[in-house]
């Protein structure tokens, strides 16, 4: 449903030119759940921002069920049924949780809003009429940002590290939600993640570094790697597989 | 004296009223009354020195209204000065509008000095709007002036709004708080065009445990430009804050002076600032929503003017 090809991108950085993606090829079906792995400053936000339109890509092109997407607006892009749930979402002073869902929703029924925040784990009572600013913590920001997504109903969604800031009891209600959302709409869901069990419910894992994508797998032989990691290694540094050090972290 | 088409669209814009106003009410047009409504509990009356009135509220009135809208229609200097007179433990809403329809090349300017009086224990909340409009090409002036003095145990919310329409604008609002006494004051105001507002507002905190808050947003669009001089001062033990937000868009042009002063070793006294444009977060994340560059600028201007 979704076709990059030969995506470069280069940014202005402080010392001038920077290549941030290069040669990008991917093809994402529908209705499949997609992780993208990697180090980080690898390029995963990157491909997010190129695919949603917040980043001009430098060359070629984004085809989206057969169609020439890449001059298209963000806001054209999101019509179209992309979205894309920020890794650090923005404050909102004046603007209500209310206000929010509603302009994501397109229907502001009290159920259907209420609904949506039971889904990230937030109390409709609690939250509906509080302003989106300061008062918020961070971890409350990133529910609130999913419930803005999950409210759209669309054929593609990317979630930028999702499960930042997200404690552990509502991990697995997380979990739950991105696979009800992957039944219910049919949709194909790309989520930039670190985490065992984020990986645990890829179709594909995709593993980005140095601006590339360096290899497309399943979640079984990423998951193997990780028990290996978890079970012999004892310094990341140290561990070698496939001939290449691994990019999931090793935290020991 | 009935009301055209045009008060009454200024009516709504000033006062949210379609019609006469329920409760106690007294409508200027262009310099003289054009209605009046006084209750049992809430007197109006005529000053006899100068142009202007006296609105009286009888001790423990509560749950009332007094609506004191001015509507400007011709190109004249109105200058009015009003007295409120809000009786110990009472509960009361005043809500004084200012609407001015201009179309000719002349001046239309309106000043008033409204006076408070807040006895002993009462809570009023007081809404001043402003509104101008007319496709003239003569300047919309509008020179409030509000001094209110807070008894022991007083509150008093102020609210004031001008959105758009008015060229020129110079508010000087003072309040002074006797014990226990609280104040919450909500400002809004957005510039377009050339137009200029300064508002200046000092508070000042002279009894014991009395507490002031200043929460102030604004927009200077186009060429518009905003002055704030914020001011609050503490002289016994006190709690007082400034948040003072502004937006920048175009060639907008804010300044934000401000000034804490503490009298007492008691006094608490917070002063925040923020100066900037829309940030780009925003608008790229209502843009993720299927919302236009523009319509997300609205809708961000929105929120934060609510």
């Amino acid at each position: 449903m979704l076709e990059l090809i030969d995506l470069n991108l280069n940014l202005e950085g402080d010392n001038g030119k920077v290549s941030v993606l290069n040669n990008i090829n991917l093809s994402l079906e529908k209705k499949k759940i997609y992780v993208m792995t990697g180090p980080n400053g690898g390029g995963k936000s990157s491909i997010a921002k190129v695919i949603m339109g917040i980043y001009p890509l430098t060359s070629g092109k984004i085809l989206m069920d057969g169609i020439d997407i890449t001059e298209k607006t963000i806001t054209e892009r999101a019509r179209l049924g992309i979205g894309y749930a920020m890794q650090q979402p923005a404050r909102f002073k004046g603007m209500k949780v209310r206000d929010m869902l509603t302009l994501a929703a397109g229907d502001n029924t009290e159920s259907s809003l209420c609904d949506l925040l039971f889904d990230v784990g937030l109390c409709a009572q609690d939250y509906l009429d509080r302003e989106i600013n300061a008062s918020f913590s961070g971890g409350e920001l990133k529910r609130l940002e999913i419930a803005s997504v999950l409210a759209r109903k669309l054929k593609l969604v990317l979630f930028d590290e999702p499960e930042a800031g997200i404690d552990l009891w509502s991990f697995k209600k997380l979990t739950e939600t991105f696979e009800d959302l992957n039944i219910k709409y049919d949709t194909t869901i790309v989520i930039i993640s670190h985490q065992e069990r984020i990986l645990k419910l890829a179709d594909q894992v995709i593993m980005v570094e140095n601006g590339e994508i360096s290899e497309i797998t399943d979640k079984g032989k990423i998951l193997d790697e990780i028990e290996m990691l978890d079970n012999s290694c004892r310094c990341r540094q140290a561990c070698e597989i496939r001939g290449k050090s691994n990019a999931i972290e090793c935290n020991r | 004296m009935p009301l055209s088409v045009i008060d009454k669209k200024i009516l709504e814009e000033v006062a949210d009223l379609h019609e006469i106003p329920i409760g106690a009410y007294n409508i200027r047009k262009n310099g003289e009354g054009a209605g009046r409504n006084t209750t049992a509990n809430i007197d109006i009356i005529t000053k006899k020195d100068k142009p202007g009135i006296d609105v009286i509220i009888k001790p423990g009135t509560k749950n009332e209204s007094v609506h004191i809208p001015v509507i400007l229609s011709k190109d004249i200097n109105d200058m009015v000065y009003n007295t409120f007179d809000v009786g110990a433990d009472s509960d009361v809403l005043i809500v004084a509008g200012c609407g001015i329809h201009n179309s000719s090349c002349n001046t239309s300017q309106h000043d008033g000095i409204h006076e408070f009086f807040v006895r002993k224990g009462a809570k009023m909340k007081y809404v001043e709007k402003h509104y101008g409009e007319g496709n003239g090409s003569g300047d919309i002036v509008l020179n409030p002036k509000t001094i209110i003095n807070v008894e022991e145990g007083g509150v008093v919310e102020l609210e004031m709004i001008q959105i758009k329409g008015v060229d020129k604008t110079k508010r000087d609002t003072t309040v002074v708080l006797a014990k226990d006494a609280r104040l919450v004051v909500t400002e809004r105001l957005l510039t377009t065009n050339d137009q200029y507002a300064e508002s200046n507002i000092k508070v000042e905190l002279r009894g014991e445990n009395s507490t002031a808050q200043i929460i102030s947003r604004s927009v200077a669009q186009d060429d518009s430009n905003q002055v704030f001089h914020l001011i609050m001062r503490g002289y016994a033990n006190c709690r007082g804050h400034i948040q003072c937000d502004s937006i920048i868009m175009d060639n907008g042009h804010v300044s934000s002076i401000p000034e804490v002063s503490a009298y007492h070793s008691d006094a608490q006294l917070i002063h925040e600032a923020a100066i900037g444009r829309i940030a780009s977060e925003q608008l790229i994340k209502l843009m993720t929503l299927g919302l236009t560059e523009e319509e997300a600028e609205d809708t961000i201007l929105q929120g934060f003017l609510k």
